[in-house]
């Protein structure tokens, strides 16, 4: 008998006459933000949040976007950056001065020597909780892109911005690694030291198409 | 068949060390206060909160009645996705197991409950391998395969969902070659809906609108992280605690820990005492509920506790925690019964039974006792009882009983009449 039918058979003896039992999720918590939020209200939310856990955020027209970029790159004085291929080539065209890496298995954003800075879109962003997620589609790249601990300037639309955690994980396709990213990481505990595994530095670009 | 580190000594004397370590006792004072006011502001900002527990007990319940059936699917769905899934009864197999899949390779591992409970470590370096602990260094060892816990796991989809404040295990399923989780079997929910439920209410009740980092993962990616995944589920008593009726409930436990930091014994003990992780209320019943209560060290761990409830109102999955560790009690006692020397304190119940089961033995004994404490009252206060049950009144005075007891009052009141 293998494990997998003793650990089963187990679980089959300890329920006994349980086993099986229809249980009823009741439902009827709060999926959405209440009705008195308009778009709007989301979108100052999600910056309130966001910049609640020191991670800077500014808002930018879609033409603005490519200036704004550059701006944040050249106050961090990055040189090299990485970016995930289907990055629209659009977003880097004001850069001067800044060799762009493709993203790939050869270059490790983590290490001292890799990449300045990476640039990435993202796949969701949650207003209530000032989270961005990523989850390696279009823009995006592999979950080690988002792990340079120097800088990371998420690009986030304002229409990829959702309410809640329920509406943004309701956005997502299944079955794609996803990383959600929520103000720095800390030491687990009361003193909240920062880690020194996070991205010490992620800046928020939200790009909104009526500024 | 359990390999893992063993408390050894009762809770009561294993705690005296940490007792008479004030300066850990303030940190842990300080510690919890600072965590709880955070859990406490995330769950005021929350007005669904009751909801939301009533949400996770009923999903978990609906995990646990349906465990097999649950585990079953969510094989299928981690096989599918390009991940294998391996089984193990105890915590040396799940361990062996883990030791195995790593092949001797050079492994980073960050912190994780159930990697304590089964001493992966260990394993891991018997088998060759060498372990990274990552943690608070920065300095990220060079490894292409890593092993690391997990929070939740989905049987619908085969994903697997990993909160973290430190980032580090974010970092180690970035590796090239192969991740190895290990899970308790009783870490799975049924359905995708069911992450909306615990997204929420774990991190708030970790004292986070959401944790810093959470990943979600299914089986492998082509082109981004590991090449291989391994799932080891792990039983290691799970399912003892599963055949009991009241003790199964702990199994709805998240690990979101506020519950170790409401509770008065923790917060002046800290985790050691218990013997193995997490400690604290939820450490106190799931050790004797999966291991038995043969042991003096796990049948020690349901007394250690006033029943206050406070943990009981915290859990985000709403687990009566005193309910458990009171039925826990019951079979502590039980357990003691048959034995062929009686322990004191059933020697003196026994006495007690004899004694009240009769009205004239009864009073007899009243009286004399009445007599025996009066002589050793002083100005109405007994300050010492003699030879064992001094222990009583080390912290506390015993009031004298008055000299005429209820009973003979109210025969010379009925007299009277």
């Amino acid at each position: 008998m293998t494990s997998r039918d003793r650990v089963l058979r187990r679980i089959r003896d300890a329920l006994g006459p349980a086993r099986g039992t229809p249980v009823p999720v009741p439902r009827d918590y709060r999926r959405h933000l209440g009705a008195e939020y308009a778009r709007a209200d989301v979108i100052a939310l999600f910056t309130e949040r966001i910049a609640a856990h020191g991670t800077p955020v500014r808002h930018v027209g879609a033409g603005g976007l490519p200036t704004a970029l550059a701006a944040a790159l050249w106050a961090r004085e990055a040189a090299r950056i990485a970016v995930p291929a289907g990055l629209p080539a659009g977003w880097l065209a004001e850069l001067e001065g800044v060799a762009v890496v493709p993203d790939g298995p050869g270059v490790d954003p983590a290490a001292p020597d890799g990449p300045d800075a990476v640039v990435t879109g993202c796949a969701a962003a949650v207003a209530e909780t000032g989270t961005i997620v990523l989850d390696g589609g279009r823009g995006q790249g592999r979950r080690a892109l988002t792990l340079c601990p120097r800088l990371h300037v998420c690009v986030v639309h304002a229409d990829q911005i959702a309410g809640t955690v329920a509406e943004a994980a309701a956005r997502l396709p299944p079955g794609r690694p996803q990383t959600w990213l929520t103000g720095p990481a800390v030491a687990r505990g009361p003193a909240r030291e920062r880690s020194p595994h996070g991205a010490a530095a992620l800046e928020v670009l939200v790009v909104e198409d009526w500024l | 068949m359990t390999a893992a580190p063993r408390p050894r000594l009762r809770f009561a004397d294993a705690a005296r060390p940490a007792l008479a370590d004030t300066a850990l006792r303030r940190d842990l004072r300080d510690g919890a206060a600072a965590v709880r006011a955070r859990r406490a502001a995330a769950v005021a900002e929350t007005p669904d909160w009751a909801e939301l527990r009533a949400a996770g007990r009923a999903l978990k319940d609906r995990t646990l009645l349906n465990l097999d059936a649950c585990l079953e699917r969510l094989e299928r769905a981690v096989t599918a996705a390009g991940g294998t899934v391996h089984w193990a009864v105890g915590a040396a197999e799940a361990a062996r197991t883990v030791a195995r899949l790593a092949g001797g390779a050079a492994v980073a591992m960050p912190a994780a409950p159930v990697l304590e409970e089964i001493g992966a470590a260990d394993a891991l370096a018997a088998a060759g391998s060498t372990v990274h602990r990552t943690g608070a260094d920065a300095e990220f060892p060079a490894v292409r395969t890593a092993v690391t816990g997990v929070d939740v796991m989905v049987a619908e989809t085969g994903a697997m969902v990993l909160l973290e404040w430190a980032g580090d295990a974010r970092r180690c399923l970035a590796v090239p070659d192969a991740l190895i989780t290990v899970a308790g079997i009783e870490q799975v929910v049924p359905d995708r809906a069911d992450l909306e439920v615990l997204l929420r209410s774990l991190p708030r009740s970790a004292g986070e609108r959401l944790t810093p980092a959470v990943s979600v993962w299914t089986g492998v990616a082509p082109g981004d992280g590991p090449a291989a995944f391994h799932l080891v589920l792990v039983d290691n008593g799970r399912t003892r605690a599963l055949a009991d009726e009241i003790g199964r409930a702990a199994l709805r436990c998240v690990g979101c820990a506020a519950c170790l930091d409401v509770c008065p014994v923790y917060e002046r003990t800290g985790p050691g005492p218990y013997g193995a992780p997490p400690g604290g209320p939820i450490g106190a019943v799931r050790v004797p509920l999966q291991r038995g209560v043969g042991s003096a060290a796990t049948a020690s761990l349901p007394f250690a506790s006033t029943l206050c409830g406070a943990c009981a109102d915290v859990c985000p999955v709403e687990i009566d925690i005193p309910e458990v560790l009171v039925h826990l009690r019951g079979e502590v006692v039980d357990a003691r019964r048959g034995r062929p020397v009686p322990t004191p304190e059933l020697a003196v119940m026994r006495a007690a039974a004899w004694t009240m089961g009769d009205p004239q033995r009864y009073e007899a004994a009243l009286r004399g006792g009445v007599r025996w404490a009066r002589l050793l009252s002083r100005g109405g206060r007994i300050r010492r009882l003699p030879g064992r049950f001094g222990a009583w009144t080390d912290a506390r005075d015993l009031p004298a009983p008055p000299a005429r007891s209820f009973r003979v009052w109210w025969r010379d009141r009925a007299g009277a009449r």
